[in-house]
């Protein structure tokens, strides 16, 4: 395989594995949130508790990861996004932040706060939106190059049906997948109230998650034909998808399976996303970045899939440790 | 506001915030992993407790490290898209590397943080502890080394603006990688024993004449005093790697506009209208010795750069507080170990009064010196080969982006210094020693 390819697939299963944890993240401070407001916290807190107190920080670092190795492997990527997003991605890290900050505050500070976890609650919505732009933009038709500098059109962005229909896309899937985990996690904590409650929020999300997807499709064939003619081209992915989907639905509806159901959802999403993203390439930004154009020195290519090779195998055994000591204890799941 | 200035005081301000919580990042733990092992050791409850509390005050700290570090390092794209796309070629490995050792820190805090109790032998919960420190060091490194690249490129060729030949062990260890590296990580460790030795100080000083705080003031102390030395003497390393390879850096902080030999080293002071030095204290040969490592030593003079490559005049008292504010730390350590070595009284209310005035002061340390290395490159991004204002992105609204984050750092500083205050207010060591049922 080239080098380019190399690059991007690495780049993009870190992606997918940030949209996967970051979702469940996500989901589960709403969730907790929510759960605050509405009088359930007793329910489901505990176990939303128990299984993002050890992972928070490690959530995070997929994303710094993606955006350090795109800009490491494409160092165009820097140039052409880095001027686009000023203002999206000024704002996703100031959520960020916020979010990141307020965890350990009102999980590590004296007492729980209500301000805190509404401004950790809430933070975990609009971050999936904001960083969702960058997918929108990928896509073309919201910059342009005028002699030589880089002008992005906000403007379009706001007022394009394909953007917020990835925005609504990004919302609601993070609230499915959030709460298909935890569905899961409860199951396994053997907390039954817990577990009831996890579920109808899993079953609620999932009808929109599915709309969206449809919703997502036809605009994108309004806004860039090309790319949508390489979807059709792979059609069998998303069939794949949905075919995982329905699975996933029908095993949480019974209250079987449920770690099945998961991994049908993890399917769901990774068939979707590789899809769109082979159907992406070759274009890193349509039409000025493709992944031949924007590739960095090849010495420099190779030193960073060595190093990635190297820190692979230093970081597959020490989230393995973290699996077993945390997520799949069965002891430390109950709350023993 | 042009937007390179507005940049140039974002990504100052950021990292400025940034380095107060990633020196507790990377000095903290292993101080934490020296009680716990101490403790284990001597099977000494306190030492246990010490690293259980400085923990918990440590995971605060380390949140707000974490979402400025991501701050600056997706601002560095945002803010200078022409540098990282230039650069990036040449400083990706680098940059790659520090998110193994975040993620490595990231994986075993997690594991630290929730298995205090689990493991039947403490040493097991003692080793997680290890893996925390090798991945905050290691980042420290990493990062130093981007930014010893941009004082002093190496490993590329540079031709039509455009860099061939890529050498990417070659760009990482320059010139400036080991004087640097030594230098951030030595302080680093050296404002930590201060933060928490200052506030063991600063207990005993309102009169909990505790054994939990002596301890903690002892064993901080003892560390500091190495480790100042240690800084210093990094700090030469770096004053004959600045004299080699950045003279102009060394010249302006030291107001030294002739080559010569023999060069005094200047102290305080301020510059007249034509550039003479006045009103400073100066130690001759000083330069020489610090620069070359003999009285005989040639220093390079301001006056061999041109006028629009030399960086600004005021970084000599940037220099100056920073060198000031290391030869206090040595001093009052040592103090402090003298008396407690020659059974005099190390708990004289001037003394620790001394120790708590040493954990701000070390932490403005820390911001002169980086102030002083960074304004000390201007005009150049990357040293000769790119320019600031060569390099800031032409986009709108930078303006907006430094309003929104200097009001998200002042809301960050206070909350979470209000929220460790709380955290540790109510509940000193004797009350939760007895809560955890240890009886001494």
């Amino acid at each position: 395989m080239e080098m380019e390819l190399i690059a991007i697939t690495i780049l993009w299963t870190f992606l997918y594995g940030y949209l996967i944890v970051a979702s469940i993240d996500f989901g589960a401070g709403f969730f907790s949130y929510y759960s605050m407001l509405t009088g359930k916290e007793h329910t489901i807190n505990q176990v939303i508790n128990r299984y993002l107190s050890p992972v928070w920080e490690v959530t995070n670092v997929f994303l710094v990861f993606f955006f350090v190795g795109i800009v490491g492997f494409f160092p165009d990527t820097a140039y052409y996004y880095g001027t686009a997003l000023l203002l999206p991605g000024g704002v996703a890290l100031l959520l960020l932040s916020i979010r990141g900050s307020f965890y350990a505050f009102a999980n590590y500070g004296a007492r729980k706060s209500r301000t805190y976890m509404f401004l950790y609650g809430m933070t975990g919505l609009f971050i999936p939106a904001s960083l969702s732009t960058v997918l929108t933009i990928s896509e073309g038709g919201f910059i342009r190059e005028v002699e030589g500098d880089v002008v992005f059109l906000p403007w379009n962005l706001l007022t394009s049906s394909y953007s917020w229909a990835v925005v609504f896309l990004a919302l609601v899937s993070v609230l499915f997948i959030s709460a298909a985990f935890l569905t899961y996690y409860a199951h396994k904590a053997e907390d039954g109230p817990a577990f009831e409650v996890l579920r109808q929020y899993a079953l609620f999300w999932s009808g929109p998650t599915i709309l969206a997807s449809v919703w997502v499709f036809m605009a994108l064939s309004r806004h860039n034909m090309t790319h949508f003619q390489n979807m059709l081209d792979i059609a069998w992915a998303f069939l794949l998808s949905l075919a995982c989907f329905l699975g996933a639905v029908y095993l949480i509806w019974w209250r079987k399976g449920l770690g099945w159901a998961f991994i049908l959802v993890m399917l769901q999403f990774a068939f979707a996303f590789f899809g769109y993203g082979s159907s992406h390439l070759p274009y890193l930004l349509y039409p000025y970045i493709t992944i031949q154009s924007g590739l960095t020195h090849s010495d420099m290519g190779w030193a960073l899939i060595l190093s990635f090779i190297a820190g692979f195998l230093l970081l597959v055994p020490s989230l393995f440790l973290l699996m077993r000591l945390f997520l799949f204890s069965a002891r430390y799941v109950r709350g023993k | 506001m042009d937007p390179t200035i507005l940049s140039r005081i974002l990504t100052a301000e950021t990292l400025a915030f940034h380095i107060i919580w990633a020196t507790i990042g990377v000095g903290v733990p292993v101080f934490i992993s020296l009680a716990e092992a101490w403790g284990i050791y001597k099977k000494d409850p306190h030492y246990i407790l010490m690293a259980r509390r400085w923990t918990r005050g440590f995971v605060i700290t380390v949140a707000v490290g974490v979402v400025t570090g991501t701050s600056i390092g997706l601002m560095l794209s945002l803010l200078w898209p022409r540098f990282m796309q230039l650069a990036g070629n040449v400083i990706s490995l680098p940059l790659f590397l520090e998110t193994f050792a975040f993620f490595f820190e990231a994986i075993f805090l997690g594991i630290y943080l929730y298995t205090w109790d689990r493991f039947k032998k403490p040493v097991i919960h003692w080793l997680t502890s290890i893996p925390i420190i090798i991945g905050s060091s290691l980042s420290a490194v990493f990062i130093t080394t981007v930014n010893a690249f941009m004082n002093t490129p190496a490993g590329f060729r540079l031709e039509n603006g455009e860099l061939t030949d890529i050498r990417p062990l070659e760009a990482m260890f320059n010139p400036a990688t080991p004087s640097k590296v030594a230098h951030v990580l030595s302080s680093s460790y050296v404002t930590c024993a201060f933060l928490l030795g200052g506030i063991a100080a600063y207990f005993l000083l309102k009169g909990r004449n505790l054994e939990y705080h002596k301890k903690a003031l002892k064993m901080t102390m003892v560390a500091g005093l190495v480790l100042a030395v240690a800084t210093a003497v990094a700090g030469d390393l770096s004053g004959k790697f600045l004299a080699k390879h950045v003279p102009e850096k060394l010249a302006a902080a030291e107001w030294h506009f002739e080559t010569r030999r023999e060069a005094p080293l200047i102290l305080g002071g301020y510059l007249d209208e034509n550039n003479e030095v006045r009103g400073a204290v100066k130690i001759p040969w000083a330069l020489s010795i610090l620069g070359k490592g003999s009285p005989d030593g040639e220093i390079i003079g301001l006056n061999e750069f041109p006028e629009e490559e030399r960086p600004p005049l005021y970084l000599h008292y940037l220099f100056d507080g920073m060198v000031l504010i290391g030869t206090y730390l040595i001093l009052i350590s040592a103090l402090f170990l003298y008396a407690w070595w020659r059974k005099k009284n190390p708990w004289n209310r001037w003394l620790l009064r001394g120790i708590v005035w040493g954990a701000p002061l070390s932490f403005l340390a820390i911001e002169l010196g980086w102030m002083y290395a960074e304004v000390g490159r201007q005009p150049w991004i990357i040293r000769g080969v790119m320019r600031v204002e060569d390099a800031a992105t032409t986009a709108d609204h930078v303006g907006l982006l430094l309003m929104v984050f200097s009001l998200l750092y002042v809301a960050l500083a206070v909350i979470a210094v209000s929220v460790l205050i709380r955290l540790f207010r109510h509940k000193g060591p004797e009350k939760e020693m007895e809560e955890r049922r240890i009886i001494l």
